[in-house]
């Protein structure tokens, strides 16, 4: 992977986030999080910072990152979508939306399109099983999804939206 | 508190929210503000009712007028009429699926009837964000009784005589594992509340996280109290934003009013919270595991003994709990430990939170006495199998879990009869399978989130796991033999016996239990290469009549792998060699002459 250089400013974000948990090594999650939060992901150059801020080993927070399902190491889509694959969705038919959605994309889980609009990822019981199966694009949740309504939900978000308040690294 | 006449409680639960049910309180808020009903007239927005099923839900007091299915243009009509003209939006009640007949009082629903609520008491009938509706409704008295009356033995002793066990799923009992950490001698210690409810498909903690996160508090500082402990920290799922918002406010409003911090209602004793984040990985749930990722390493689990309750975070004592447990702890001192253990079975007192999904019709939070049969958590409060299918298996116990068939349904639900039946209870998930559900790909299922979840620390779990899913694979591909049926068990079994954690150890069962409820179906993939519930892609067959193929070319314009072929007007034909089953085909003829079997 190229390396990338971090900006003045992200590095200062990263530093100002370990100050506020004191450089605790026992803070790391907390850190992540945070910094995942402000940044949108966590390539290795800002956990090489965290490290060295937090004075502690790059494999141990490397470790930690990539043991966790939530910290991800590369940009997320402008519209993150998550097919939950929890047990409720799944005996209601989140597989054949999880194939649908990959054919309309043309990406595989974990990848994003090339214009850096989509990416798709799964995850585990967004506690809405009520509604299942269930399709989260960003914040919003859609319910009782039918593989027919994907076009749809993609066409709303092709068209333009307002980008979310994202730092830029 | 004002004293309002009306209360509109309009749910702010998970599913409601994620069916707008924000934008209905808005609008509520709106319509009574216009009618010049501030003052008479409050707007709550409440935690799950349960009933999610038929969310949003509105409920009104104190006619207790349960409004189901409301969209956020209803709020004008049901201001209008309602409130105002006091007639009753018939069209928004719920309907009795025996007769049509609207019901207007939520008691007197099937779902309701049946219920006992006690970890659920406060959702949906407070705002989970004001801290005076928990105390209108006894929150913090037992606080206040523990620490004014009683020593933290006498409580000890109470939750004891109350016999109530663990609902994370270990079913340990509660009043001992409070009297070992109180017993250990420390400078400090620690009281963990575990809401990292890794279960996929269950939401039970969650929802009393987001409905009644008071009692949870409430439940940690007497905990503090009784084990000798002033720290207390929440371990909860980053994927909760709206819990965890809830908590937050709730906290802060517990120390504003003095029910955190030092020196509670103005004794020695002091206890604070705060909040840890778990980043997504099921075996965090496991409390060692949990301990680890708080002190903000990987989540691995280590070998117990020694038990958290002796050395725990930080390698001080520490007492894990989950929610619903914790939840039910004020209850047990306000209202005494025989009231608990009057409700129940012999060896599990109390009550169960269930989160009843799948093909069910009423998919919701309910909560059950001890001892409640599974018919009639399925038909009577489920309201039966979706769409008039017949009822195949219940999942009990998530991923640790069994499927169970027809025959033990009337099986009264506790701790022990569930493991005897080759299933466990769990935290609470309960997912419904209908005869459309091919039971091998349900236990594929499984054994693929148990992969994923594994930590990888142990060679049982790591590397049987992986060899078990291969195995299922196969057989959903239709290339399994009998023999593999006989290394699926015997492999089970290494697994079982060999693993550290409880996730390892109990990764097997979905196996073990569909082998054992369901042989006839695993041996129709391995001897006849059928799927005998049509689910496995591989062992289904698109073929196109030719007596009701127009040669429209729909078909042949679709398909996604060019598997079709045919002139137009002519009938068409698939080549099975190349077709990928994605049933695209399927979905598009319009003269139905594409059949799957
Ligand atoms: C793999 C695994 C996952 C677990 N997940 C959870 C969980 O999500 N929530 C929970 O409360 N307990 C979970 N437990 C049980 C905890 O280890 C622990 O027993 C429980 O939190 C103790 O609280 P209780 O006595 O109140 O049930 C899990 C256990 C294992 C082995
Ligand atoms: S049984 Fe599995 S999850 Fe548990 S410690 Fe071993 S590898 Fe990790
Ligand atoms: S869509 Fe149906 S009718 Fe049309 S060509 Fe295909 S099979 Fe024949
Ligand atoms: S099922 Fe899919 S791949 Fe097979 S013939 Fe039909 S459209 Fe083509
Ligand atoms: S399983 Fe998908 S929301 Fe619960
Ligand atoms: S989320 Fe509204 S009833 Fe459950």
């Amino acid at each position: 992977m190229p390396k990338i250089k971090l900006s003045q400013r992200t590095i200062e974000i990263v530093k100002e986030i370990c100050l506020s948990f004191e450089n605790n090594e026992g803070e790391l999650i907390n850190v992540l999080h945070e910094a995942q939060h402000k940044l949108g992901y966590l390539p290795a150059e800002v956990q090489e910072l965290i490290a060295h801020e937090l004075n502690m080993s790059i494999a141990k927070v490397y470790g930690v990152v990539t043991f966790y399902s939530f910290f991800n190491m590369l940009p997320q889509g402008e519209f993150p979508i998550s097919v939950c694959m929890g047990t409720a969705c799944y005996v209601r038919g989140a597989e054949q939306i999880l194939h649908e959605i990959k054919r309309q994309l043309n990406i595989e889980v974990g990848q994003s399109t090339p214009d850096g609009k989509f990416s798709l990822n799964c995850l585990r019981c967004v506690g809405a099983c009520g509604l299942a199966p269930v399709v989260m694009v960003g914040e919003k949740v859609y319910g009782r999804v039918a593989p027919q309504q994907i076009r749809k939900i993609i066409a709303e978000y092709q068209e333009g939206c307002v980008r979310p308040e994202k730092h830029e690294m | 508190m004002a004293d309002y006449k009306m209360h509109l409680l309009v749910c702010g639960g998970t599913g409601c929210n994620a069916s707008d049910s924000e934008q209905i309180r808005d609008n509520l808020l709106t319509e009574v503000e216009k009618h010049d009903l501030n003052d008479e007239v409050q707007v709550v927005m409440t935690g799950c009712f349960g009933f999610c099923e038929k969310g949003p839900i509105v409920k009104i007091l104190p006619d207790n007028t349960f409004y189901v299915q409301v969209k956020p243009e209803d709020a004008s009509t049901i201001v209008e009429e309602h409130l105002i003209k006091g007639r009753k939006v018939e069209r928004l009640l719920y309907k009795d699926p025996e007769n049509n007949e609207p019901i207007s009082d939520s008691k007197h629903m099937e779902f309701y009837k049946k219920q006992v609520r006690i970890a659920l008491r406060n959702c949906g009938f407070i705002n989970p964000e004001n801290i005076d509706e928990y105390i209108a409704r006894d929150g913090y008295a037992a606080l206040a009784k523990c620490l004014g009356e009683r020593t933290p033995q006498q409580v000890i002793d109470e939750i004891k005589l109350s016999g109530q066990r663990g609902r994370g799923g270990g079913g340990f009992p509660t009043g001992l594992k409070w009297e070992i950490t109180s017993k250990s001698v420390a400078d400090q210690k620690y009281v963990v509340c575990n809401a990292d409810e890794g279960d996929p498909g269950a939401f039970m903690d969650r929802s009393i996280l987001e409905g009644d996160p008071h009692s949870v508090i409430e439940a940690m500082a007497i905990c503090g109290y009784c084990t000798g402990s002033t720290k207390g920290l929440v371990y909860i799922r980053a994927e909760y934003p709206l819990a965890i918002q809830r908590l937050k406010t709730a906290i802060k409003q517990a120390r504003e009013y003095g029910l955190l911090g030092d020196e509670i209602f103005g004794t020695p004793f002091s206890f604070d919270i705060t909040l840890r984040y778990g980043a997504g990985a099921f075996v965090c749930g496991e409390e060692t595991a949990l301990i680890h990722s708080m002190e903000g390493l990987r989540g691995e689990p280590t070998f117990k003994p020694p038990f958290p309750s002796e050395s725990g975070y930080l390698g001080k004592p520490t007492t894990v709990n989950n929610v619903e447990t914790l939840a039910s702890i004020p209850v047990i001192i306000n209202k005494g430990a025989a009231f608990f253990n009057s409700i129940g079975t012999a060896k599990s007192k109390g009550t169960k939170v269930f989160a009843l999904a799948g093909k069910i019709n009423n998919v919701g939070l309910i909560e059950v006495p001890m001892g409640t049969t599974l018919r009639e958590v399925i038909f009577d409060i489920g309201g039966g199998i979706k769409g008039g299918k017949k009822f195949k298996a219940v999942q009990t116990g998530g991923p640790s879990g069994g499927c169970l068939t027809n025959s033990f349904l009337d099986t009264p639900i506790d701790y022990d009869n569930l493991i005897s039946a080759g299933s466990m209870m769990g935290s609470g998930g309960m997912i419904v399978m209908d005869e459309d559900d091919c039971m091998v790909s349900i236990a594929k299922f499984y054994l693929e989130f148990t992969l994923d979840e594994s930590c990888g620390k142990c060679t049982p779990c790591r590397i049987g796991n992986k060899r078990l899913f291969e195995i299922l694979d196969k057989i959903t591909k239709g290339l399994g033999t009998e023999e593999d049926l006989s290394r699926l068990r015997s492999l089970c079994k290494v697994i079982k016996d060999t693993s550290l954690c409880g996730l390892g150890q109990t990764s097997p069962n979905p196996i073990l239990s569909t082998l054992d409820n369901f042989y006839d179906e695993y041996l129709a993939h391995v001897k006849e290469h059928k799927c005998p519930a049509g689910q496995c892609k591989s062992l289904v067959k698109y073929t196109i009549n030719h007596d009701k193929c127009t040669g429209c070319t729909l078909c042949f314009r679709n398909c996604p792998v060019g598997a079709i072929a045919g002139e137009k007007r002519a009938p068409h034909t698939i080549d099975n060699s190349i077709c990928i089953k994605c049933g695209v085909c399927y979905d598009k003829c319009k003269f139905d002459a594409i059949s799957v079997s």
